[in-house]
């Protein structure tokens, strides 16, 4: 009987863990239940699952209580005479009754949060959201068409994954650029997909909703205290379906609107740098770098690629051809190959691109400069 | 009238015996758990710890369809349909299956399609890597090549299903013994003769969604792609359309099962008999209404969001009713605790917590917490191991000694319970934690917040995996070298099985029986 | 067969029969009604202009969206990125496409609208969604889209979020590729 009783065990164990006792120290390593987060709709729904739980625990207590009851006094070993009866009206309306009569209960709770998930009302800022295999990308949407945007990769070296080096606290939960966002104020996320179907999903807002291609769907959320909050895709979108995090950071408006400032700021930057030459080794070592961090999932960090997927960069005939092939190829993707045009610079498209002429034995020995990005993209 | 078998490998080739073919359909089963159970335990390997150790992203995901693949159609529905195959023609006083060449048929195609299906893991570009769900456009546009090889033996396993459906109504209807009016049939009969309507309705439904697929990967057609004017959210209802009567399926017998375990170990007859039929009536309609609760991610307008929510809680309702009925049952019972008892035992308590953990992820606005994440894992872990394997397991002692005229080793048949129940647990309740976490489902690596829950699932289902091994070894020494059984088995049994002698004759009532 | 047995057969094939017809007949109607109930429906299409009263007491927020599916190289955006329009009043605002390659292509765009409650009081009078769009290389358009928003619209939508995501078709549009050239 030892391994049911620990079912007792665990439920009001994990419950009077979950109803508020002070964060024990090993609660960190042992999580046991979800979020409250950080806003009035993620509180409510932490209120529902912990109001339908505990209905939960109530019902089994009853049900698994006349159970155990019964299974240790009612036992032929006793000397048990069994009884007869089979039907009873009665118990069976009352049992019928009363459930009803719970789900009642729990269903006027879940319709008003939901009246409220729904809310329509206007947002102070409207960001798209667009789900990449395997990446997002955000647009903060400006009224008069200055918008911001960027993508979003897990910044987790390939070393931690492969259990070459020690694995941070923010293991697979860490992007080179996360979301800001301001607190206090009202966000919508409009949130589609470029290729399969995925799902952002934030914890702390409760936000998650589906990336679908070609639809647009929306979810809005407002942060009360500043903070870094982390998530991950959830719906199943291939390979790398495990490693593409969601960072978002709330701020104080003043630092949000700094922010945006910076971003627009580098954006200026960007358009300058591809005015300047660099040296052969530069773009080499830059373009290794932006080979490992958005090439590298598909054609490998060896560059031998996935046979009868991903194809090998290793005597490619893209990248062992015409340099304009090349360029074309990682500016407008093609052969089930996305397009990087617009989530690379210039700079990192001449860049990679001399790398995988000159890299894995390739010895192209041609480098492209961002000028002749810049001149391929115009005379397009 | 009265001959054996044929001698040798045509007789099963051959056979039109519903003992033959039950047999080989349980047989078949057992080696698809084994085959799935592998696929798992490579899943649970590559997570005994954050980072990349065993398998590639690419190759785990093969891994997570495979092994939802192949449990579902492999090991647990060619299980009930053997268990069909078996008992109802002994239950209802037939001679036989009604359609039995058909019954043959239905079952030699299985082989084939599973062949199929295991192949693609050997194909260029890998087998089905898009989840057992298979969503467009991931299963279509961006699917490897093999998709169309898995498309096949989705056909075929669908058609195996629907001829075995036809099979279980045509003889449920026709071939009941003088006297055994519906409302006298046990349980396990009503709940397969609902299931085999389930059946049929669901069935050609996922064959109507793959087709799609088929279609939109070679003839040009846009079903599911938003660039032809589809829908990739319609390819989504359309295949919970047919998943959510599939997980239904998957129980209604197992409610039969153990409705037929815990009258006889209780000794006492089963509590509001016509209260449980009409119960999985209900459930059996609902289960047409509620599909939508996969999807309340998906971006579904309110008033949808609502109306699936409040449905799938009214599910609660007349699954209460048969927890509570079970309950009553052994109440005031004369309790004895043999493996079959123990296993239904353990059904009624976990599928009991599944449900719990399925109430909750009824609440649409906390559905968009689970979604997706271990916790909806856990749930649907704890209604079908402990729902649809533990009530084949407690099957299979149950009915093992009419089958073959020997006991099964009480002792090793309690270790192996314990075994079973302890390793089901530490793999399965663990998830639940991971999941309220934050723990997405499908990935192949994770945050080391996870990592100890993961460990303790992983140990778990090792434990898990051995704990079959050694359910194999039983039935086999029982088998081969099994104490005879007497023709009652049990003493508290009741029914028609029990009538005949153990081992069941090769034909049994080939005059019907007389039923009060 | 005996002719009480055949009098059953009958009778059952025919109930059998009976009931699947009375199914095929039953069920689409009543899961019709289930999808307009729960507004899975989804209603597109362009709009038959009827004359409707313009509410000027009454601005809603339009906003246009563009998103690129997969390997669509084009340049795509929306030339107007948010209008205050009336309800009843019709509107023309217009998307800009240029096709970046030196191949002729064709493109599809689809639209999407958010939040759901403003899905069915949007109507689309004309749209270039309507019609696939074939470019050659390097040539760019300008794309219309007339809009009324509808009168009945449930008060509590102030914005209405518009977009258009661009599916490169050229594959499956060889016959519309052939005209071009």
């Amino acid at each position: 009987m030892l391994g049911k009783s620990k079912r007792l065990l665990v439920l009001p164990l994990y419950a009077v863990l979950s109803a508020g006792l002070p964060a024990l120290a090993w609660a960190s390593e042992w999580p046991l239940n979800m979020t409250e987060g950080v806003t009035s709709i993620s509180r409510q729904v932490h209120g529902l699952h912990m109001q339908i739980f505990w209905w939960c625990v109530a019902i089994g207590v009853v049900v698994f209580g006349v159970m155990f009851y019964t299974m240790f006094v009612h036992r032929k070993s006793r000397g048990v005479k069994p009884a007869h009866f089979h039907e009873n009206v009665a118990l069976e309306l009352t049992w019928t009754i009363i459930p009803i009569l719970i789900l009642v209960a729990m269903a006027v709770p879940a319709t008003k949060t939901l009246v409220h998930i729904y809310d329509t009302e206007d947002a102070d800022l409207d960001i798209l959201i667009t789900g990449y295999q395997w990446k997002w990308k955000y647009e903060y949407l400006d009224e008069n068409g200055d918008n911001i945007s960027f993508f979003s990769l897990l910044s987790t070296p390939r070393s931690q994954i492969e259990n070459a080096e020690a694995k941070s606290p923010e293991y697979l939960l860490e992007v080179d650029e996360p979301v800001y966002i301001p607190i206090g104020k009202k966000v919508r996320f409009l949130v589609t997909a470029a290729d399969v179907i995925h799902s952002w999903w934030v914890p702390a807002l409760a936000v998650k909703r589906d990336a679908i291609p070609g639809y647009i769907h929306e979810a809005w959320t407002k942060v009360e205290q500043p903070g870094v909050f982390r998530g991950q895709c959830t719906e199943l979108c291939g390979k790398d379906h495990g490693f593409m995090p969601v960072v978002v950071h709330a701020v104080e408006q003043a630092e949000f609107d700094a922010w945006l400032e910076g971003k627009r700021e580098k954006a200026r930057q960007i358009a300058e740098a591809v005015k300047q030459t660099l040296t052969f080794q530069e773009l080499y070592d830059q373009g290794e770098a932006v080979y490992q961090k958005n090439c590298a999932a598909c054609h490998q960090p060896d560059g031998k690629g996935i046979p009868g997927t991903f194809p090998a960069i290793i005597r490619s005939p893209i990248a062992t051809g015409p340099v304009a092939g090349h360029i074309n190829r990682v500016v407008n993707g093609g052969a089930g190959m996305p397009p990087f045009g617009e989530q690379l610079t210039p700079v990192e498209i001449a860049a990679v691109v001399t790398f995988q002429r000159n890299a894995f034995g390739n010895n192209m020995g041609d480098q492209i400069q961002p000028i002749d990005v810049v001149n391929f993209k115009q005379g397009q | 009238m009265a001959h054996g078998p044929a001698k040798g490998l045509t007789r099963w080739l051959y056979t039109t015996n519903h003992k033959d073919i039950g047999s080989m359909y349980l047989w078949f089963s057992f080696a698809m758990f084994f085959l799935g159970g592998i696929f798992a335990l490579v899943i649970r390997a590559e997570l005994f710890e954050p980072g990349l150790q065993i398998v590639q992203p690419e190759f785990f995901n093969q891994m997570t369809t495979m092994h939802g693949l192949v449990m579902v159609f492999g090991a647990v529905m060619p299980a009930f349909v053997g268990l069909a195959n078996w008992m109802v023609p002994m239950m209802i006083g037939a001679p036989d299956m009604a359609l039995p060449r058909m019954n043959n048929l239905s079952f030699w195609i299985l082989p084939f399609a599973f062949a199929m299906l295991a192949s693609t893991l050997f194909m260029e570009g890998g087998g089905p890597n898009f989840g057992w769900t298979f969503y467009a456009p991931l299963s279509t546009t961006y699917a490897p090549p093999s998709v169309t090889f898995f498309i096949f033996a989705i056909h075929i396993m669908g058609a195996s299903s629907i001829m075995g459906a036809i099979n279980i109504i045509a003889t449920i209807l026709n071939m009941r013994a003088p006297g055994m009016t519906l409302m006298k049939m046990p349980l396990f009969v009503w709940t397969w003769l609902i299931t085999a309507y389930l059946l049929i309705a669901v069935m050609p439904v996922l064959a109507g969604a793959v087709t799609m697929m088929l279609m939109d990967i070679h003839f040009g057609t846009s079903f599911f792609d938003a660039a032809g004017g589809g829908d990739p959210v319609l390819f989504q209802h359309v295949f919970w359309f047919f998943g959510h009567p599939e997980v239904y399926i998957m129980i209604l017998p197992a409610f039969g099962v153990v409705s037929a375990i815990i009258p006889t170990f209780a000794r006492k007859p089963l509590f509001g008999y016509s209260s449980m039929v009409y119960a999985t009536a209900a459930i059996a309609i609902l289960s047409f209404m509620v599909w939508a609760h996969h999807m309340f991610t998906v971006g579904l307008p309110f008033i949808g969001e609502w109306v699936f929510m409040i449905a799938t809680m009214a599910i609660a309702v007349p699954t209460g009713v048969k927890v509570f009925n079970w309950v009553t049952t052994m109440y005031k019972g004369a309790l004895t605790f043999e493996t079959p008892m123990l296993f239904s035992i353990a059904f009624v308590i976990l599928f009991t917590i599944g449900g719990f953990s399925g109430l909750m992820l009824a609440i649409a606005p906390a559905d968009f917490q689970y979604h997706d994440t271990y916790f909806v894992v856990a749930h649907f872990h704890y209604v079908l191991v402990p729902g649809a394997i533990f009530s084949i397991t407690a099957a299979v002692y149950y009915w093992l000694p009419k089958w073959c005229g020997r006991m099964y080793d009480e002792v090793l048949g309690k270790t192996h319970f314990w075994l079973a129940f302890i390793g089901l647990n530490l793999t399965f309740f663990p998830m639940h934690f991971s999941g309220l976490a934050g723990m997405p489902r499908r990935i192949p690596d994770y945050n080391p917040l996870f990592a100890n829950w993961n460990m303790l699932s992983s140990v778990g289902a090792f434990l898990f995996g051995a704990a079959q091994v050694l359910f194999l070894y039983i039935v086999i020494r029982a088998i081969v070298s099994g104490r005879k059984a007497t023709d009652q088995v049990w003493e508290g049994a009741h029914g028609l099985e029990w009538t005949v002698p153990s081992p069941a004759p090769y034909h049994t009532f080939t005059t019907p029986p007389k039923v009060d | 067969m005996e002719k009480g047995t055949r009098k059953t057969v009958l009778r059952l094939a025919l109930s059998a029969v009976l009931m699947f017809v009375a199914v095929f007949t039953i069920m689409p109607p009543l899961y019709t009604l289930l999808c307009e109930v729960t507004g899975l429906r989804k209603v597109g299409g362009a709009y038959e202009a009827e004359e409707i009263k313009v509410d000027a007491e009454r601005w809603v927020n339009v906003q246009f969206v563009a998103t690129h599916n997969d390997a669509m190289p084009w340049e795509f955006r929306p030339m107007t990125y948010k209008v205050k329009v009336n309800p009843g009043q019709k509107t023309v605002i217009k998307y800009f496409a240029k096709n970046n390659t030196d191949r002729p292509m064709v493109a599809q765009a689809v639209p999407s609208i958010t939040p759901f409650s403003a899905v069915n009081y949007f109507h689309k009078i004309e749209c270039f969604c309507f019609n696939h769009q074939p470019l050659e290389g390097g040539e760019s358009a300008e794309l219309g889209l007339e809009f009324v928003v509808d009168q009945d619209l449930p008060k509590q939508v102030t914005t209405i979020t518009l977009s258009y995501t661009l599916f490169d078709i050229t594959e499956q549009a060889k016959p519309g590729l052939a005209q071009l050239n």
